[in-house]
């Protein structure tokens, strides 16, 4: 057992922490769910992608530079270190990604994948629907086969909602059912679709900081060529979860994100000690420290060959509730300043929004408590 | 990086395990409880006989020169199955200490005032007489005052530190995996209580603690240098008693009213969590320790 990291691995930390310091904008930018804030983030992609930064873990040939996880999590560490800009891309890069290497054909890949990694085409997820939110497998947007004198495909009609970036981005991905026969977890396929086809109406929403960070998706006979399907027909609900574990796990929340954080908190608490708020100050650092040490057990066991599977579902809860409580008691060392808009405000809103996304926490301990502790399922419906 | 066990720490837990897990553990402390050491002493020398006593004990002192990863091991494993006796004060605190770590080593039993003297009826107390005994919650830990000689802070006090995290650690797992059996066949309304999200999402808060302790508590042991760091050793105690503590109460609630006898050996776990919980530091002590670290960075 050790936690020392190798001198290829150190010479790579190096590399990132020195490009970073030179690089990564003085200022913050513009929130990225606004029309200027989101062409700055864009901007910014492109300038990681140009010293092939921005996705450090995928192959050489889509614009990464086949990274090992070790070094994988350390570029994020030294990221989130350096205080460098929200990921405009990550819905591309961290959730659809890993299903188009898994399940995608040779030809989605090369189209996809480049532009998705300089930042070119940003991606919006298009899971939840009105009435399918938890509940996932209730969704009724559906895909209704067709052959037009352009070719075979589906004819998309439904509505999607809570679509993260949708505002803004280019592209959208998401389940649908091409098989009204059958129910639930069955008849459904996973489609790629761009966002400003005919028939596809956007309605933006203002999240809680006022900025539409997620929209609606109306789909009014939208055309989607076979060329689409992501996976096979039917298989959507086994290609969407085989890489669930990417969103409430690792690839999402690195733990850089939250040793960052609880360093910044500390050296809050050191400008204006509060006695009263001792314990929570050092619990949320030794929380950060736990996460970065899991981190490591995890990377640990993929690399011998393991998968996160269930596991996702403890970091998702951990991380989440972890993030929340850490920006409180900054807010809470704040005092009064605590109202004033500040990095900590924005970073409190923004936490809030992680018990819910990716799968409620509650649906996440239903996970652990039927898939790793084995308890029985619950009688529904 | 490698965070996780070698293949020789699998065997030596495994071994561990062996040996425990074919003991009556539970038995032995209920006789130590009523003052009745001998079996207690058995399974100590029996462990002995395995290299626990001098694991981290230099083998030019008569020990295995084994490492912090495997005394954490071995106090995760004696935590799990309820060992009595100061194993803790032996075979972490003072052997570390030159002075003391060949008769560690050798198997003696050696105490020391924590500041309680642990079981100083039956093992030597290093440096001082024992007073009067006191009455520990925890029956299984017979405790006795001291009036000089308590253990200071420094390397000998954060590997007994890590050491107690480690057996909250271990007793953790224990009561979850007491708790998940009792749930999966206990019926009320027709069905097994543990379907009802109530009490699964408690007990997946447990698993989650407890997941998220395991690696402070290696992490300590595996930093680099012969001595844990003592921000890190901090960070493991205050999260292991807290995590290990969430453990027992879920643990009392799932088992209703029988949780609460002496006749289910639950109870006993519960009282050896409650007090290593406050034994070589409370997690407010430990908390305030390692913010006093990181202000200082």
């Amino acid at each position: 057992m050790n936690l020392d990291l190798s001198p290829d691995e150190l010479a790579f930390r190096d590399e990132v922490r020195a490009w970073l310091a030179e690089h990564v904008p003085a200022r913050p930018l513009p929130s990225m769910d606004t029309s200027e804030g989101f062409e700055a983030h864009r901007s910014w992609e492109a300038e990681l992608a140009a010293a092939s930064l921005s996705v450090v873990s995928w192959p050489r040939e889509y614009g990464g530079r086949g990274a090992s996880l070790v070094e994988w999590v350390i570029f994020e560490e030294e990221y989130y270190r350096a205080g460098a800009p929200g990921r405009v891309s990550q819905n591309g890069i961290f959730l659809l990604a890993p299903v188009l290497f898994e399940h995608g054909t040779t030809e989605q890949r090369e189209r996809y994948l480049p532009p998705m990694a300089t930042g070119a085409e940003i991606w919006a997820q298009a899971w939840s629907e009105p009435g399918a939110g938890s509940d996932l497998a209730a969704l009724r947007s559906t895909a209704t086969r067709v052959e037009t004198a352009d070719g075979a495909g589906w004819v998309l009609n439904g509505q999607k909602t809570w679509s993260s970036r949708a505002a803004y981005a280019h592209r959208g991905f998401g389940l649908f059912r091409t098989d009204p026969t059958q129910e639930r977890h069955r008849g459904l396929t996973y489609f790629l679709f761009p966002l400003d086809a005919d028939g596809v109406t956007v309605r933006p929403i203002p999240q809680l900081d006022g900025e539409p960070g997620f929209a609606e998706i109306f789909f009014d006979d939208v055309f989607v060529p076979d060329a689409d399907v992501l996976g096979g027909v039917g298989d959507g609900w086994r290609v969407a979860m085989s890489t669930a574990g990417n969103e409430r796990g690792l690839s999402l929340r690195s733990p850089g994100r939250f040793c960052a954080a609880a360093d910044r908190l500390v050296e809050l608490y050191r400008r204006a000690p509060d006695p009263r708020l001792t314990d929570r100050v050092a619990d949320a650092w030794i929380r950060a420290e736990a996460y970065r040490l899991y981190t490591w057990g995890t990377v640990t066991r993929l690399a011998q060959g393991g998968d996160i599977g269930a596991a996702g579902s403890v970091n998702k809860v951990f991380w989440s509730e972890l993030d929340v409580d850490l920006h409180e008691t900054a807010l809470d060392l704040l005092g009064a300043d605590a109202e004033v808009a500040s990095a900590w405000t924005d970073g409190h809103l923004f936490s809030l929004a992680g018990p819910i996304y990716a799968g409620t926490n509650e649906i996440q301990r239903n996970i652990v408590a039927e898939r790793i502790l084995a308890l029985p399922k619950e009688v529904r419906g | 990086m490698h965070f996780a066990l070698t293949s020789d720490q699998r065997d030596f837990r495994a071994a561990l395990e062996d040996l425990l897990g074919c003991s009556d553990t539970v038995g032995a402390a209920r006789a130590w409880a009523d003052g009745d050491h001998a079996p207690g002493l058995g399974l100590w020398k029996r462990l002995h006989e395995l290299g626990v006593t001098g694991l981290i004990v230099p083998e030019e002192d008569g020990g295995l020169g084994g490492s912090l990863v495997d005394l954490v091991v071995a106090h995760e494993a004696l935590g799990h199955h309820l060992a009595v006796g100061p194993w803790i004060e032996s075979s972490a605190y003072l052997a570390v200490l030159p002075e003391h770590r060949g008769r560690v080593a050798q198997g003696e039993l050696l105490t020391v005032a924590a500041p309680y003297a642990l079981d100083a009826d039956v093992a030597d107390l290093v440096g001082g007489t024992p007073g009067e005994r006191v009455e520990s919650i925890d029956p299984t830990r017979r405790l006795y005052r001291v009036s000089t000689g308590a253990v200071a802070e420094g390397a000998a006090f954060d590997i007994a530190a890590l050491a107690a995290a480690a057996q909250l650690l271990g007793a953790g797992e224990r009561v979850l995996t007491e708790a998940v059996g009792y749930v999966q066949q206990r019926q009320q309304f027709g069905r097994p209580i543990g379907s009802f999200q109530a009490v699964k999402h408690r007990l997946a808060d447990v698993r989650i603690a407890l997941d998220f302790a395991r690696p402070l508590i290696y992490g300590a042991a595996a930093g680099a240098g012969p001595d844990p760091h003592p921000r890190s050793v901090s960070a493991a105690k205050a999260f292991a008693a807290d995590a290990a503590w969430q453990a027992a109460r879920a643990a009392l609630q799932v088992h209703g009213a029988v949780g609460y006898t002496r006749e289910l050996d639950l109870g006993l776990w519960i009282l050896r969590i409650r007090a290593l919980r406050s034994a070589w530091g409370t997690p407010g002590w430990h908390r305030a320790r390692v913010l006093e670290s990181l202000v200082a960075r």
